[in-house]
């Protein structure tokens, strides 16, 4: 199938599917409209909220702010991966001793942690950093652990045969596969990052799009609660673009899957 | 030729090496038993030996990757006590640095020993137009064929200019056609600078063809060196010629009349339940 043909068939979908939400909001099928607008809000309606916000410029800050703590967590929460991952993976004794409350803590269902976070850091941006970071780190931390631990014996021999002393091992082989790790599971991280600064602001903030949804649900303005998740989706689209791009330059030298040569 | 190489002539001296693994239920495997092999300065030996025969284990030892349990390893007469950095190691398996490019790959041998990147790279583009690869510089490994990566390897190992090569089985997952040229690419680098040489291979045709010493390993476990036979080939030659000859066919006779059987009694060990390959 062809780009155009399948770019086609994508918006067939998004018009199908928005089209229906329309008729029935708007339309009296047998006297009833199926969907309360009150409930439903109608597609003009949340298209109207999301175009005001933009003439208005409002939406911009709450963008930035929740762009600003998604950021925050994804470098913080990759950082302390990388580097706690990989002393752990060099230091088994390390490892060993630590592995049950890493286990503990990664079982935990990271929403309870909110109200600490927002006991301790405040409203601001900080709080919801910090979730954040929780759930990045631990995708980044098992990641970089797993590639440290998995650099193929065979490659590592050849190493230490070319002469290679500890540090150049670290450098030419733990790191670049470490990183590969890493950079394979960029989506998911990126995504947590995101989901823990919006999970953070509908808690508890003064910004951030999480505290537009979370305004609009408190007045029942069902419109505003769908204008804010759109612009959300929107705002998580591109930045997934932006990580397929770095990603595509950054292993350049991954195989394509499924292209397996002799 | 370096002038380092002492003149006692021999480059590894494997004495009485045993070789013994710690398996399951605290049972101990010896893969290899007093095992003597000595290899000359400039001497192309070939170990050859059924599935399982611990050929690799052999190599493995005079590469200083495994300690032996008994017995004693000594490289140009100094005992070997770490990892010999005299040798230049060929895997069986894939070692290339996915990471790194054709170029990265064979420089990176040169630039851990301290020459500076530029230096380095000049000299890996020189060694992969001898291995046939400059076009493939800038290639990852992914990109190439078995047959190219096996010639990165090649000149990744070569450009230490080791004084000793160890070789597993390298052109195994190569088919025929390939490892006739591989073959021959090697003897041609080899004649250039002869370096002391212990290759295993499977393969006795592709052992005669290349070497000047044929060993024959016993079939494993407490595998031995039971036979060991001079080639009476006259050099240069083209491995894919030399087959024709008649003294290739009686030599290939003799050794194979004592290979026969160990490589059935290797097979009848490799479909036991817990054998180790």
């Amino acid at each position: 199938m062809n780009r155009v043909t399948l770019l086609a068939l994508q918006l067939l979908v998004g018009v199908v599917l928005i089209g229906t939400w329309q008729v029935l909001t708007t339309v009296p099928i047998g006297g009833v409209k199926l969907l309360p607008p009150f409930f439903f809000s109608t597609p003009y309606d949340v298209g109207a909220r999301i175009v005001k916000w933009l003439v208005e410029g409002t939406i911009w800050k709450h963008l930035y702010i929740t762009l600003l703590e998604s950021v925050l967590a994804f470098v913080i929460g990759s950082v302390a991966g990388v580097m706690i991952g990989f002393w752990f993976a060099r230091q088994q004794l390390v490892a060993a001793v630590f592995d049950p409350y890493i286990k503990m803590m990664n079982a935990l269902p990271r929403v309870v942690l909110a109200p600490i976070f927002m006991l301790w850091l405040g409203l601001g941006i900080w709080s919801k950093v910090a979730l954040g970071f929780t759930l990045v780190f631990f995708v980044v931390f098992f990641n970089v652990y797993q590639g440290v631990k998995e650099v193929s014996p065979t490659i590592l021999a050849n190493a230490r045969m070319l002469g290679m002393s500890e540090r150049q091992l670290l450098r030419h082989v733990y790191w670049p596969s470490a990183l590969s790790w890493m950079f394979s599971s960029l989506h998911t991280s990126v995504g947590f990052a995101v989901v823990g600064a919006v999970v953070g602001e509908y808690l508890g903030s003064a910004a951030g799009l999480g505290y537009l949804i979370q305004q609009a649900e408190g007045v029942f303005d069902v419109a505003g609660v769908f204008a804010g998740m759109f612009v959300l989706a929107v705002f998580v689209i591109l930045i997934d673009l932006l990580v397929s791009a770095v990603e595509k330059r950054l292993l350049v030298w991954r195989p394509e899957p499924g292209d397996a040569r002799g | 030729m370096k002038g380092g190489k002492t003149r006692s002539g021999k480059a590894v001296s494997l004495d009485a090496v045993t070789v013994a693994f710690n398996v399951a239920d605290r049972r101990v495997y010896t893969a290899v038993e007093r095992a003597d092999l000595n290899v000359a300065d400039g001497e192309f030996v070939a170990i050859v030996g059924p599935t399982g025969c611990g050929k690799s284990t052999l190599l493995n030892v005079a590469a200083g990757l495994l300690r032996p349990a008994a017995g004693a390893v000594r490289i140009f007469d100094q005992p070997l006590t770490r990892l010999n950095h005299q040798a230049g190691y060929l895997f069986q398996a894939d070692a290339l640095f996915p990471w790194k490019t054709a170029l990265e790959n064979v420089a990176i041998g040169l630039e851990t020993a301290g020459v500076d990147s530029v230096e380095a790279r000049a000299s890996a583009k020189t060694w992969l137009r001898r291995v046939g690869l400059e076009n493939f510089a800038n290639r990852y490994p992914h990109m190439l064929s078995g047959g190219q990566r096996k010639r990165v390897g090649l000149a990744q190992v070569l450009i230490r200019d080791p004084k000793i090569l160890l070789m597993d089985e390298p052109f195994g997952p190569l088919d025929a056609q390939t490892r006739q040229i591989m073959g021959n690419q090697l003897l041609e680098l080899w004649t250039a600078d002869r370096k002391a040489v212990m290759f295993v291979t499977h393969d006795l045709e592709e052992a005669i063809a290349l070497a000047d010493r044929v060993v024959i390993m016993s079939a494993g476990p407490n595998s031995k060196i039971i036979g060991d036979w001079r080639v009476p080939l006259g050099r240069p030659r083209d491995i894919s010629e030399v087959r024709l000859e008649k003294e290739f066919h009686q030599l290939h006779r003799e050794i194979w009349n004592v290979l026969k059987s160990e490589v059935l009694k290797g097979y009848e060990q490799s479909t036991k339940v817990g054998a180790a390959s």
